[in-house]
């Protein structure tokens, strides 16, 4: 193949890249957000609050809204969940609180708690008043390594009680995925940051930066100079895609998003014409949408299972597809074609599942591309943390039911640890969690001797 | 089709839906646009004794309790009588009257409390040809500070006295537009017939407070700082009315005095209520200030296609049929026993019937059932209250099933059957009548 890769930066600009950037789900207005708060049934034992990983009292603070009293209702959300701003954004509440919303039984159409819970943490931002203060002092402190939802999580409940917090964060900002990672038609107006300053409004928190673990101290060392230690690093590494992946133009989905969050200029990112995302979760649809949005003109998502068995659901496929990508499922790479060392094209073959298995029919087909991204999955770096004595498993940290680790006085959450949920406000559950733990480790009788 | 057209008094209409008298009805122009759209008449806006014109507020005069998408619920105003002089009214009726023969129009009026007064606006307002006059004894604010409206309204003797007056001053048919600020409609609505008053119209606005304004701290609406109380109607008043409709339809001293109904009608369901209550016309003044005058059209053929359906042909073959089965507490029936049940297949799970009846009542639903969340009737505690069918968000999802004769109620223990009542129970002590 002779064709030459067409990618460039600026091709849209000005109104056309705000409008692609503007907030997927506009704000409510007052009188939208009184009518949306109206449809709530105030249920006992509400489903959907039993649906929130973090617990929100969901019938309460649409109560709060619709007596006028958002302020109220912003501290009954942060009560439950400090990120509750962000995850108004992000959450998938097709799949949580708004699927067991019971209008959803009764009418096919939730009481859309998500855009509630963003009218009222916007509420509370726009206000800025601060609803936490730092807890009397315990003499007690607490290292946290990483500073995304979970570490920040675990830091902030922790200064409520009144420990003192170190955090640890490896990149120049803090906010983890939040910052770095999220779709960014869903962060508008520097939320992530905003939030984060509220958030570290209670005192008491020490936030590092540039600070990696591994690089610049070992667990180890952590534990001699802490009490206690809450591991959320996250997944800081992404498979590849194993195909001879040296060619220019083959890129890392999450490395390009974090670019795209942090450009200050969004038209000086160089997109191709025609482009190729190889995956099927959240990642894959973010950066299609992204790509799509700064300007590619074909954009395809090949994934190797069927639609149905994309991590990402039916909802975040729909913003995809609405917004002009093409998703194929059924399709897995072979090869990579290049020229001059340039990814051109790429063949992918048709599968189906026989016994459980997928198994390649034969069929090929190729598809040009100027750039091919790889969106499929995360995984985690496991140096510094074997070491310690954290026993890994599947290449993810192995936690009991409060978040401890195989190491004493070592917790974990968030992405990082076996049967996470890959979602902020998981990530968010745990770290607040884990803060109860080592709360309750540390002001009990024994604490944990510093072996 | 059903026949809508009414003779309430002598006075004919083509259908019972009329503007109450009100600023809808405040003008020619407003209420030649009311004929247009098809309303079967008007009481014009309450006319005064002849001299300086009325001074309304320049502030805010209306206020509304909403519902959360805004709708009005409940509307309150503190406005006075008409504020445009007597001559320019009367010949607006007139010539309205001229040109719509068959609506019917009828004169509302309010003047101090003496013979002459009285007589004096009634020679002029036969001038007009209108249908007949309404004498507004109901208005609560304003104008009763100045010894009129609702201040005649609650002294049933002067609603006699003025009543007679106007029969002996005017061939025209008269109605008494009652006030609900006393305490038993049933004297002011005697004092009416006792004067001789053709027929009662009810009710007029209930005096309120709408809410408080908590920055000004002042009653709302806010009138350069302060507030005063307003009356009170819409939709939120409608039971009120209805009881007090049904009060005077049962009442012996004065079954038969033709009633117009008036309070909170919004809908023809609204309207056929006031019908079966008694009512030979109803007055409309909120819903047509909220949504202007083509909501008669829904009205009218909201009405016909109900009474084709249910085979009625004329407003009289319904009118009143539910009168008789207003009762007395004392004669219901107390062997009578219903069970709260609900259809599984409709149950949302929203768990409020349990919550309800847990806290607030007999503590009769579950929430749990072997370990899933599912709400069903316990009948041992059920005590057939209705408040979980009240408080259940769907239709039909809670119903209140009789237990047949012969069941037993697993409350009590006791065989259903019989009918007595408190006046045979033998817990009544005062009981008179035998089981
Ligand atoms: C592209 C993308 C889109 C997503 N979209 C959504 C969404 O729409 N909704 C949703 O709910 N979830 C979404 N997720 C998932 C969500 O972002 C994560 O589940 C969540 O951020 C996990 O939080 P965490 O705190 O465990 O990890 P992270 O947010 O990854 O934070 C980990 C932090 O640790 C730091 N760190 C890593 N290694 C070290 C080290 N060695 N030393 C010091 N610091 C270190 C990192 O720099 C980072 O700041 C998305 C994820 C991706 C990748
Ligand atoms: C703004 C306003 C002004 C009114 N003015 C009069 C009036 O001048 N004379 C009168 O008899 N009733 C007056 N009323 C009372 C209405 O005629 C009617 O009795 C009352 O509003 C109840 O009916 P509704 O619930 O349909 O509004 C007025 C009501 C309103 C809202
Ligand atoms: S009818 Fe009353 S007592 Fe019976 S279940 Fe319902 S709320 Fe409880």
């Amino acid at each position: 193949m002779s064709r030459q890769p067409d990618i460039a930066a600026g091709r849209l600009t000005g109104a056309d890249l705000d409008r692609n950037f503007a907030d997927l789900a506009p704000p409510l207005t007052k009188l939208e957000a009184r009518v949306a708060a109206e449809r709530c049934l105030y249920c006992y034992g509400a489903p959907c609050q039993t649906a929130c990983p973090t617990s929100i009292d969901i019938p309460l603070f649409i109560r709060q809204i619709a007596t006028g009293n958002p302020l109220g209702a912003a501290r009954t959300i942060l009560d439950a969940n400090i990120f509750g701003a962000m995850c108004a954004r992000v959450c998938p509440t097709e799949t949580l609180c708004e699927e067991a919303c019971v209008r959803e039984a009764a009418e096919g159409k939730p009481v859309e708690i998500g855009r509630l819970q963003r009218h009222a943490t916007d509420a509370l931002m726009a206000d800025g008043r601060q609803f936490y203060r730092r807890g009397a002092a315990t003499g007690r402190n607490v290292a946290v390594v990483g500073a995304g939802p979970a570490g920040l999580a675990c830091a902030h409940k922790l200064a409520t009680l009144g420990h003192a917090v170190t955090v640890l964060e490896a990149r120049a900002k803090a906010g983890g995925l939040n910052e770095y990672g999220l779709a960014a038609y869903k962060a508008t107006n520097a939320i992530a940051a905003r939030e984060i300053d509220y958030i570290l409004g209670v005192g008491g928190i020490c936030v590092s930066t540039g600070k990696a673990l591994g690089r610049d101290f070992s667990l180890g060392e952590l534990r001699e100079s802490h009490d206690a230690v809450f591991l959320a690093i996250g997944l800081g590494d992404t498979n590849p895609l194993g195909l001879g992946d040296g060619l220019s133009g083959v890129i890392d989905a999450v490395d390009f998003i974090a670019e795209l969050r942090q450009a200050s200029d969004k038209a000086s990112l160089p997109v191709g014409r025609k482009v190729v995302v190889i995956g099927g979760g959240m990642t894959a649809i973010d950066i299609a949408t992204q790509v799509k949005r700064l300007g590619a003109e074909d954009v395809t998502i090949a994934y190797r299972r069927t639609r149905a068995e994309m991590g990402a659901s039916g909802y975040e496929q729909d913003v995809a597809l609405a917004s002009g990508v093409a998703i194929r499922a059924s399709l897995m790479p072979k090869r990579l074609v290049g020229a001059d060392g340039a990814v051109v094209a790429i063949e992918l073959e048709r599968t189906r599942t026989e016994a459980g298995k997928l198994v390649g029919t034969g069929e090929l087909e190729t598809l040009a591309c100027d750039q091919l991204f790889i969106a499929i999955g995360q995984s985690l770096v496991t140096a510094g943390l074997v070491e310690a004595g954290i026993r890994l498993e599947k290449g993810r940290v192995v936690v009991d039911a409060e978040g401890r680790t195989s190491a004493p006085g070592i917790w974990a959450g968030g992405d990082c640890v076996l049967g996470g949920k890959d979602l902020t406000v998981a990530a968010v559950e745990d770290g607040k969690q884990a803060a109860l733990s080592i709360d309750r480790a540390l002001s009990g009788a024994g604490a944990i001797a510093a072996e | 089709m059903a026949d809508l057209s009414i003779n309430f008094c002598g006075v004919k209409a083509p259908n019972p839906f009329w503007l109450a008298s009100a600023p809808p009805t405040d003008k020619a122009y407003n209420v030649i646009r009311a004929f247009k759209a098809g309303w079967g008449g008007v009481v014009w806006k309450t006319l005064g004794e002849d001299g300086p014109p009325i001074v309304n507020v320049s502030g805010p005069r209306y206020g509304a309790w909403h519902s959360q998408d805004r709708r009005v619920m409940g509307f309150n105003n503190i406005e006075l009588i008409t504020d445009r002089t007597l001559e320019v009214n009367l010949q607006e009726i007139k010539q309205v009257k001229r040109d719509f023969p068959d609506r019917a129009l009828i004169t509302s009026l309010m003047v101090p409390c003496t013979e002459d007064a009285w007589k004096a606006i009634l020679k002029r307002v036969e001038d007009t040809e209108c249908d007949g006059v309404e004498l507004n004894f109901g208005c609560p604010h304003g104008m009763s500070e100045r010894g009129m409206g609702s201040a005649v309204g609650q002294v049933p003797e002067y609603i006699e006295m003025v009543a007679r007056w106007c029969k002996s001053h005017t061939r025209m048919p008269v109605f008494v537009k009652l006030t609900p600020n006393i305490t038993d409609i049933r004297w002011p609505a005697r004092a009416a017939k006792r004067g001789g008053a053709d027929a009662v119209s009810l009710i007029n606005t209930i005096s309120s407070i709408m809410k408080v304004d908590l920055d000004r701290m002042s009653p709302w609406p806010v009138v350069d700082g302060e507030g005063s109380h307003g009356g009170y109607c819409g939709p939120a008043v409608k039971p009120i009315a209805l009881n007090m409709v049904g009060e005077i339809a049962r009442d012996p001293e004065t079954a038969g005095l033709p009633i117009s109904g008036i309070g909170g009608i919004e809908t023809w369901r609204d309207a056929a209520e006031y019908i079966a209550l008694g009512c030979g016309s109803v007055q409309v003044c909120t819903a047509a200030m909220v949504y202007g005058f083509r909501i008669v059209e829904e009205m009218i053929s909201g009405l016909s296609n109900w009474m084709d359906e249910k085979g009625y042909r004329g407003i009289e073959d319904f009118r009143g049929l539910a009168v008789p089965r207003i009762k007395n507490w004392e004669n219901l029936n107390l062997d009578y026993a219903v069970k709260a049940s609900i259809d599984q297949d409709l149950c949302i799970k929203c768990g409020r019937c349990h919550i309800a009846c847990e806290d607030t009542s007999h503590q009769a639903i579950t929430q749990m059932v072997d370990g899933v969340r599912k709400f069903t009737v316990m009948e041992e505690e059920c005590v057939g209250c209705n408040l979980c069918a009240v408080v259940c968000p769907v239709d039909d999802c809670i119903t209140m099933v009789p237990l047949a004769d012969g069941a037993v109620d697993k409350r009590t223990g006791r065989v259903i059957g019989g009918r007595r009542t408190w006046l045979q129970h033998p817990n009544n002590p005062m009981a008179k009548e035998p089981a």
